[in-house]
């Protein structure tokens, strides 16, 4: 009980907020390096899987790759890729591990989603005169948006859980927070850390959470 | 790679043969001590994971906070998990289990709780018919019945704490992930690079065994199959 009560106390200290190690700019840190490689794992995945799902084709690589990024540790494309000259871009090695975690699970949901799409509504569409274009961007992808939207979800939980081990690497991010607790051999600080990372990642499940039960009302609505 | 063997150490390759002679005892040392970590996760929550998820197919309002909170284990970072437990567990290998077990409990019992409610309800009449009691229609229908779903699970489960055991290097306890963690600090790539390579081989490894035994377990559906 009073490592939890330790642990509260050096979260609720302001000396702990401030600084370059301090609460506020770690969270800062994690935040920027979450949304950044998000959007670049979504500008590589997505694309590609449109296209592949619209064409039928690739299936067997978007499904496999998946399973191959599973057994792979995170911890160690990490350490690899900061002996690699990438290693002295700073964040560099993180942002190339996040990413490279981050597309499996968007390219596999995008590519299932677009492929489950009931094919008679796609052969109506091309019925109707839809071009290839016009059908996988009026008719699929709307169609499939709900499951495009669970991969993001998924690769935005994983890229929380994977900033955090970026910091045994010496990247930047709430990690940092525990590793130095560690370090210092602070429990109530590593406790005090590990508190923060999981509510980081909870309010990320939350938010989309969110989003998923607002979205039908919304497509509704827009019809 | 045409080199001297003991030139590759002193040249920090990536790949090298000399490493593997002269570290033999440390690298099985390492894999063994994964294998452990791995083992014992995957078993525990396997043992946590069954109960759970009859449980929550025979009450219904038991499956809602059952998959609740198994779900929000799961959204917890890894390195938090094991930061948290650190209080309870102190720096053991058991710390690192422990994590692991909650780890896999979430993809066990929403995989277990997926094949028993897939059981079709004829079948579960039939035997109920043949005067089947209910500890006898869950072991020898319904769970057999099950398994291949949870076998599914399992897979996921294993091959997640082969990857994830790697960060129990935080506490010392993290089998392969240990010289990973050193061979950082140290910049000795071919440790680094033997390692996460032999992390790999046993994530397959396990994955084919499982499958192999999920074969083994269930001949009725490759007869009908074929």
């Amino acid at each position: 009980m009073t490592t939890l009560t330790d642990a509260w106390h050096w979260l609720t200290d302001p000396a702990n907020w401030s600084g370059d190690n301090g609460i506020a700019h770690r969270l800062l840190q994690h935040f920027v390096l979450t949304v950044v490689c998000l959007v670049i794992s979504c500008l590589i995945a997505l694309p590609v899987a449109l296209v592949l799902g619209h064409l039928g084709k690739g299936g067997a690589l978007a499904v496999n790759l998946s399973n191959i990024g599973r057994a792979v540790p995170t911890f160690a494309v990490l350490v690899l890729l900061l002996l690699t000259p990438v290693g002295s871009w700073g964040e560099g090695p993180t942002v190339v591990a996040l990413v490279l975690f981050a597309v499996p699970p968007l390219l596999t949901n995008a590519y299932v989603g677009m492929r489950e799409v009931d094919r008679d509504v796609v052969q109506a569409a091309r019925g109707m005169g839809m071009t290839g274009r016009q059908t996988l961007l009026r008719v699929e992808l709307p169609l499939a948006l709900p499951l495009i939207m669970n991969g993001v979800r998924i690769a935005a939980v994983q890229l929380v859980a994977t900033a955090t081990i970026a910091a045994l690497a010496g990247g930047g991010g709430l990690g940092r927070i525990i590793t130095a607790g560690f370090n210092l051999a602070s429990t109530p600080q590593v406790v005090a850390g590990a508190v923060l990372v999981a509510a980081f990642a909870l309010v990320v499940e939350a938010v989309f959470e969110t989003v998923e039960r607002l979205a039908p009302r919304w497509a509704r609505a827009a019809r | 790679m045409t080199a001297p063997p003991d030139d590759c150490l002193a040249r920090n390759d990536w790949i090298c043969g000399a490493y593997l002679t002269t570290r033999k005892q440390i690298l099985l040392d390492a894999v063994v001590q994964h294998l452990q970590l791995t083992v014992a996760a995957v078993l525990i929550g396997l043992a946590l994971a069954l109960p759970l998820a009859v449980l929550a197919r025979r009450w219904r309002w038991a499956s809602g906070p059952v998959l609740a909170v198994t779900t929000i284990l799961y959204t917890i970072p890894s390195l938090a998990m094991f930061s948290l437990l650190l209080p309870v567990y102190g720096l053991s290998a058991s710390l690192v289990v422990a994590g692991l077990v909650l780890y896999s409990l979430t993809l066990l019992v929403r995989n277990i709780l997926a094949g028993l409610r897939a059981v079709p309800e004829e079948t579960r009449q039939a035997a109920r018919g043949l005067g089947y009691g209910p500890v006898r229609l869950l072991l020898t229908v319904e769970l057999p019945l099950a398994l291949p779903a949870a076998m599914a699970g399992l897979r996921i489960a294993t091959v997640s704490a082969v990857s994830l055991v790697t960060v129990g290097a935080i506490v010392g306890f993290g089998g392969l992930g240990n010289l990973i963690y050193a061979g950082m600090n140290t910049y000795f790539k071919a440790q680094v690079l033997t390692a996460s390579v032999l992390c790999v081989v046993i994530a397959v490894v396990a994955d084919v065994l499982l499958l192999g035994v999920q074969r083994l377990l269930t001949p009725w559906t490759r007869a009908a199959r074929g």
